[in-house]
């Protein structure tokens, strides 16, 4: 199973890409998908997203790895789009397939928890007027990441 | 040493990033950035919280001990906001 890990600037098509997980094969029981979007709170115009590219593909590498060691998956993607995003468009698609959905939900979950705090992204919202500020980490976020470390 | 800054640490800096060479007494990220933050008023302004500073080095996360050393990419940046 290679994970497949994109940073784009470009829209995600979640059709094509369960397709592409299930091309050809009769295995996969379950698939599991998460779309992040963009809100639109406090009269946001706009997210800018910036990342450390070389950084951001290993880390989520790194983070695809471990979800595959701990579920049995038959097929992952994760695609973080970067650059400016309006209220309304998908920001992060994860996609997980295994045989069974237990594995497939639990590790989908694993994997957007962690990309939250454990990937190199930030987030800068611009305002209608032209006011701006940079999105702060939250704790919950973090709390979130740690329920999935082992006891 | 490349030096990498991301998101408001690079707004504060003026730079994106920056190629130096700190003398061999700066053998940490915590050092490394004792270093920079008196390099100019942008440096000081963006390493003036330590608190609120995330570094990586050679593209992995690192804390305050982590070492540096000659040829190294090392980055500063606020807390990750991604998903």
């Amino acid at each position: 199973m290679t994970p497949r890990i994109a940073v784009q600037e470009a829209p995600f098509d979640l059709a094509a890409e369960t397709a592409r997980l299930t091309a050809g094969r009769q295995d996969v029981g379950g698939l599991a998908s998460f779309v992040g979007l963009c809100r639109a709170d406090d009269g946001l115009a706009a997210m800018v997203l910036e990342h450390y590219p070389g950084m951001t593909e290993r880390a989520i590498a790194r983070i695809a790895e471990e979800a595959a060691d701990r579920w049995p998956l038959l097929g992952l993607t994760v695609i973080h789009r970067v650059g400016r995003l309006e209220p309304g468009a998908p920001i992060v698609l994860v996609l997980t397939a295994s045989a069974h959905r237990t594995a497939a939900l639990e590790s989908c979950a694993f994997l957007i928890d962690w990309l939250k705090t454990g990937a190199p992204f930030w987030k800068r919202e611009e305002f209608e007027g032209g006011a701006e500020r940079w999105v702060e980490a939250k704790a919950a976020d973090d709390a979130a990441a740690a329920r999935w470390k082992p006891a | 040493m490349r030096i990498l800054y991301f998101a408001w640490v690079k707004q504060r800096v003026g730079v994106a990033e920056e190629e130096l060479s700190p003398p061999p007494e700066v053998r940490d990220v915590a050092g490394l950035i004792d270093w920079l933050a008196v390099r100019s008023p942008g440096h000081a302004e963006a390493f003036a919280n330590r608190k609120t500073i995330r570094a990586a080095v050679n593209q992995d996360f690192a804390g305050p001990d982590h070492p540096v050393a000659v040829g190294d990419e090392v980055a500063f940046f606020p807390p990750v906001t991604g998903g």
